[in-house]
């Protein structure tokens, strides 16, 4: 099926910076994307261009065949900005209603409003809402009208756990449905799970893009291995496996994921003295902190 | 197209009536234009023209500075307070062009600030006719005094969004407004005073003085007003500067402007990035 979003070698100044490099970006219908990278990476410019809210100047972007800032785009975009708020004399209801009137689609706003958690609060004043009751008004309004594309800038934030976890249900909703959806995050945890490709923005650059396997396997960062060892054993086992003493009583190894089995296997010949082992493989704040930090091309 | 606007405008006009602006502005026209009406009503029997007249007179007086100072505390951040809160660079996600949010804007606040003069302007001049007599030109001078103040208002609408637009916060929009006000309604007439005093009779007075006067909007306003009713122009001494210039300057300015205004304000919108 042909990609609902297509960046081609965009690229933004601001002033004299270059905020955007040559970025390329595509999202298939249905496919959740984390977008990743340091505050003032460009996260939030990107998207602004692809709603077509701020020009680029070279590259090619397309939203369903579409332009940025067309009316066929707008009609198939969705947006959450990040941190928005709205005007305070308004209700819950009327806000939404005026987004469903714009955008000429028939809303059930009570239970768009119901899907977000703010039934409670469909007729009180938006002044009268907690930070995370705005955000979640935000996303009720990203829920109108079947989109094809929704470009989320860090919708989490101020949202409490529980609320994260039905943030997460929403969006996989979207996505079950054919959106494509892009998530700009700081979350690190969140996305690993729940996004199906991970892209990662350093300085205006796109400095990595595929799925969270890939990207380790890429990275080839280390999985470790840490050994529990029985009493008095530890040193023993340093000395035979080559590993490094935590504490007292561990050990623990570093591998490459292609030589985890190899290094188990040597775990287990050590018989008796091993008391537990735990494996950690390489976590996204590992992958993010090599391609973010480092001086990765 | 129609549909988009009139949903700007209807949620523009709960904002209006939930945080009591219409209340509010419609309350303040009515006060002052009773205020002026029974404070300057005593030169009636002298001047011999009836107590609405007078009372026109000096609500035309109160409107000139009244009309664009509502307008323009209701229009300084229909952008700003928009880009403040983050939620322009939503709307402009949604399928309303920049010029239809305008309008939308445009529509209920005009509509907010016509209810307002109409109401303040309609009791003074309905208790000023019942107690002091009205005629059927005084009458007219009432309609006129209505219907140009929500002209001059409409001018000042656009001026406001001008300077949303331009301005990067809202903060600022309204220290911008209020130097707008300051010139248009206070500034431009000493400066054009003082021109007047200097030049002491000679061309500037006669000639150029009057087109320059009847450019402002707030002077063409007054002028339109005065220059129409011979009875007015007698109560306020205006008539000097009134006669010098064709009857239809002070209207064809005041009817430019907001035009004028508007594309001004948009063509600011347009370059505003959320
Ligand atoms: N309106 C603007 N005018 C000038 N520079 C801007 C503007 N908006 C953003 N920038 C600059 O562009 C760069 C990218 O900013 P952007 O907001 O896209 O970062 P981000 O990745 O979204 O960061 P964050 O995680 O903090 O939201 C920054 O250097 C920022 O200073
Ligand atoms: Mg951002």
């Amino acid at each position: 099926m042909a990609n609902t979003l297509i960046v081609e070698n965009a690229d933004k100044f601001r002033g004299k910076a270059q905020v955007l490099k040559d970025i390329n970006l595509t999202i298939a219908p249905g496919e959740r994307l984390a977008l990743l990278g340091h505050n003032g990476a460009g996260k939030s410019t990107l998207i602004k261009s692809i709603l077509g809210l701020t020009p680029i100047r070279g590259g090619k972007i397309s939203i369903c065949g579409a332009a940025p800032g067309s009316a066929a785009a707008r009609a198939a975009t969705a947006f959450l900005p990040e941190a928005v708020s709205f005007h305070p004399a308004l209700t819950g209801r009327e806000q939404l209603n005026q987004f469903a009137r714009l955008s000429g689609v028939r809303a059930d706003v009570p239970a768009l409003l119901e899907r977000v958690g703010l039934s409670d609060a469909l007729d009180r004043r938006i002044g009268t809402y907690s930070k995370g009751m705005r955000q979640r008004l935000g996303l009720a309004q990203v829920l109108l009208g079947n989109p094809k594309l929704a470009l989320l800038d860090e919708p989490t934030s101020g949202l409490d756990p529980i609320s994260r976890q039905d943030l997460y249900a929403i969006i996989d909703e979207l996505a079950a449905k054919g959106t494509a959806v892009l998530i700009a995050s700081h979350a690190l945890t969140e996305v690993e799970a729940r996004t199906d490709r991970i892209a990662i923005m350093r300085k205006g650059v796109k400095v990595a893009d595929d799925t969270l396997a890939a990207l380790s396997a890429d990275a080839a960062l280390q999985t470790s291995i840490r050994i529990t060892a029985r009493d008095g054993e530890a040193d023993r086992i340093a000395a035979q496996i080559g590993g490094t003493r935590i504490n007292g009583a561990s050990v623990e190894i570093h591998c490459d994921a292609a030589a985890k089995m190899e290094a188990l296997r040597h775990v287990a010949a050590l018989g008796d003295a091993v008391a537990d082992v735990s494996m950690t493989p390489p976590r996204l704040e590992d992958l993010y902190r090599h391609y973010a930090k480092e001086d990765h091309a | 197209m129609i549909a988009r606007i009139s949903a700007i405008a209807g949620t523009e006009l709960s904002i209006l009536r939930r945080n009591m602006w219409l209340f509010m502005a419609t309350l303040i026209m009515v006060l002052f234009a009773l205020a002026l009406t029974f404070a300057g009503s005593a030169p009636t029997g002298t001047l011999g023209v009836d107590m609405l007249t007078v009372s026109v007179a000096s609500m035309t007086t109160l409107s000139v500075y009244l009309a664009p100072l509502l307008a323009l505390m209701m229009s300084f951040d229909a952008i700003s307070g928009d880009r403040d809160r983050g939620s322009l660079a939503l709307l402009l996600t949604y399928p309303a062009s920049r010029g239809e949010i305008l309008l939308g804007k445009f529509t209920a606040q005009l509509a907010a600030l016509a209810f307002a003069m109409t109401v303040g302007f309609g009791t003074a001049g309905a208790l000023a006719g019942f107690s002091g007599g009205a005629s059927a030109d005084s009458l007219i001078a009432l309609i006129r005094l209505v219907s140009t103040s929500i002209v001059l208002g409409a001018v000042f609408l656009g001026l406001g969004y001008m300077v949303s637009g331009f301005a990067r916060s809202s903060t600022a929009a309204a220290g911008m407004s209020a130097g707008l006000w300051l010139i248009f309604v206070v500034l431009f007439d000493l400066g054009l005073l003082g021109a007047v005093v200097m030049d002491d009779g000679g061309t500037f007075t006669q000639h150029i003085f009057p087109w320059v006067m009847v450019a402002n909007p707030a002077d063409a306003f007054r002028v339109w007003n005065i220059a129409a009713s011979d009875a007015v122009a007698v109560t306020s001494g205006m008539a000097g500067a009134a006669s010098a210039l064709p009857v239809w300057a002070a209207p064809l300015s005041l009817l430019l402007w907001p035009l004028a205004a508007l594309l001004l304000a948009r063509a600011t919108f347009g370059r505003v990035e959320p």
